[in-house]
């Protein structure tokens, strides 16, 4: 549904170049949450407002919906109308709303219909069936200074739908929510989603909202995609950094001589007494140092860090039995005094 | 000098002064309104980034505004002759009026201009809106009430230039306080002139904030989440405002 090849923007100010997106490759496919994550400065906002060609990239190419966009650029620095009418079919909700605070809700809904030139009462129809499908019928006619956060963010997704996109990109459309506002606005995405087949873009820096919504995710680092896939795949990778962002497990080994090992369950392994089958096979004890649990997508998932006693060339055998059983094994090396421990290495060495 | 005998001679000025006030006020928000969006327009990293036609517009309006008006009067006398056909009298006095105005105005448009959220217009951009959308749905409509306080600010210094275009028999107000009051020692009469000068103005900034004020209480003034809490005791519109509420409307206003 979206597709970039080779996107690159490098920004040149004062004979300075920085380069925002260093040949990005995205796909996103059709009916999909796919999020992108990553701190400040690793070039998601460049990357989403490269999708919709708020910002022009420097290289690369945008496929939007089976159209190129990037074809679609005039020489100037003005949008095209070929280009004006294809962003009229992409939906895109922000992080400070953008709501026009000299018009009521309706009004806002009914400005990209505006837009596109419907007549008066075709607008005022389609914003107040858009309201209600937001939950917002109420409020039609207040203004937005008189809405609290989450409700100014539904009147932008209902902005946001007016066109009947195809794609909706959210530019960290919860950062500005507290966590209640946000789980309820990402309840409405996905019931967007599953309800009019909708495919999201979002980028987020919390993890959460990955963890929440998403079916794809892509971890971007200093403008590049560095990890990539649907949150089941990128769980079964072992030594995956969105994994372990995820799925945080910390604790240190109770002493030396031990061996720690960062145990992933996911699918149907999730539900079995692996642990304590170990134990008793192997007549080993086991401490668990750090675990998570959580249902991503309607599976249960999970990661645990468990400490076996002795090194690990006593615990071959012990380790083997875990991957016989389909779990993702990582062995955690003894962390360096200069490093915290959950940031320890994780052996990138995998099920077979 | 009896109030019979002034009373007719106030009548006319006032007429006057309003005449070639209304008149260079129009002209002034007509071409100043575009103008000053040009300017924020064109400016590096506007929506039609154009550095060459940004500093040619610029220079002009520097270099009008900073001309005394009574220089600028003199200057446009051929200018003002070709368009009403004298340079005496009101219809003589619009004409520099109006162009000494439209910098003005316009340097006050680019600000309010200017203060209007980048987010708004990038997302009438993602709806497929153009240049001129912008313009027309968000720019001018986002800045209004700033917009009127700048008219305002406009017909208050409009008033006082045309005072001075009395110096070249446009009459007004400034006219009759200059020759009478001055020249011929009529103090009372001046006084008067200038009472209903200050009248005038005050009426003129009142109405003016007013204006604004109302564009403003629509929802806005209450974007500020410390007072969101406040806002929610309260029906929406013609609902009495609490002290802070009001505060922070007229500090804002400012």
């Amino acid at each position: 549904m979206i597709t970039t090849t080779g996107l690159t923007k490098v920004y040149r100010s004062r004979g300075r170049e920085v380069t925002a997106l260093d040949g990005v490759d995205l796909h996103v496919k059709e009916g999909e949450v796919y999020g992108v994550i990553g701190q400040s400065g690793a070039g998601k906002s460049s990357l989403i407002r490269c999708v919709n060609l708020l910002e022009r990239p420097t290289a690369g190419t945008v496929t939007v919906n089976g159209r190129e966009l990037t074809a679609l650029v005039g020489r100037g620095a003005r949008a095209g109308k070929e280009l004006r009418e294809a962003r009229s079919r992409i939906g895109m909700v922000f992080q400070h709303f953008n709501l026009l605070s000299s018009r009521s809700v309706r009004d806002n809904v009914e400005l990209p219909l505006e837009i596109l030139g419907l007549s008066g009462r075709e607008r005022t129809r389609k914003a107040l069936e858009l309201l209600d499908l937001v939950g917002l019928s109420d409020k039609a006619k207040a203004y937005p200074g008189q809405l609290s956060g989450g409700q100014k963010q539904r009147v932008g997704i209902a902005r946001a739908l007016a066109g009947d996109p195809k794609v909706l990109l959210s530019d960290e459309a919860t950062s500005a929510l507290d966590p209640e506002t946000t789980r309820s606005i990402l309840e409405l995405l996905r019931d967007l989603n599953r309800r009019l087949g909708l495919t999201v873009l979002l980028i987020t820096h919390e993890m959460d909202v990955v963890k929440t919504v998403c079916d794809s995710a892509a971890l971007m680092e200093n403008g590049r995609i560095v990890e990539s896939g649907t949150v089941s795949e990128l769980l079964a990778t072992p030594g995956s950094q969105l994994a372990t962002a995820l799925f945080p497990v910390g604790g240190d080994a109770s002493g030396p001589g031990r061996t720690v090992v960062d145990v992933t369950f996911h699918g149907d392994a999730a539900t079995r007494p692996v642990i304590s089958q170990l134990s008793r096979t192997y007549n080993i004890d086991i401490s668990i140092l750090g675990a998570a649990m959580d249902t991503v997508a309607g599976k249960q998932v999970g990661r645990m860090r468990i400490e076996l006693p002795g090194p690990f060339e006593e615990n071959v055998v012990p380790i083997g039995f875990l991957r016989e059983q389909g779990l993702q094994v990582g062995i955690v090396e003894p962390a360096e005094p200069t490093k915290p421990a959950d940031r320890a290495t994780t052996v990138k060495e995998g099920a077979k | 000098m009896t109030w019979s005998e002034m009373q007719p001679l106030l009548e006319q000025a006032c007429w006057d002064t309003l005449y070639m006030v209304g008149w260079s006020t129009a002209v002034a928000v007509a071409l100043g309104l575009p103008l000053g969006i040009v300017l924020v327009l064109t400016d590096r990293g506007g929506l039609l980034g154009n550095a060459a036609a940004n500093k040619v517009i610029g220079q002009i309006v520097n270099i009008t505004r900073s001309m005394p008006f009574i220089v600028l009067m003199v200057a446009l006398m051929p200018f003002t002759k070709a368009i009403t056909g004298t340079t005496i009298g009101r219809e003589g006095a619009i004409v520099p009026l109006a162009i000494g105005a439209i910098p003005f105005f316009a340097r006050l448009v680019e600000t309010s201009v200017r203060e209007v959220d980048g987010g708004l217009v990038e997302a009438v951009q993602s709806m497929g809106g153009s240049t001129w959308t912008v313009v027309r749905k968000v720019l001018v409509p986002e800045s209004l009430p700033s917009l009127i306080s700048s008219a305002t600010t406009t017909v208050v210094v409009l008033i006082g230039y045309s005072a001075m275009a009395g110096t070249v028999g446009a009459g007004g107000l400034g006219d009759i306080a200059i020759r009478f009051g001055h020249q011929r020692f009529e103090t009372e009469l001046m006084w008067i002139t200038v009472a209903i000068l200050a009248v005038v103005i005050s009426l003129i900034q009142f109405a003016g904030d007013y204006a604004a004020r109302g564009l403003h209480r629509r929802g806005r003034g209450s974007t500020t989440p410390r007072l969101r809490f406040l806002q929610h005791g309260y029906p929406a519109e013609g609902a009495p405002m609490t002290t802070t509420e009001a505060a922070t409307q007229t500090s804002k206003t400012l």
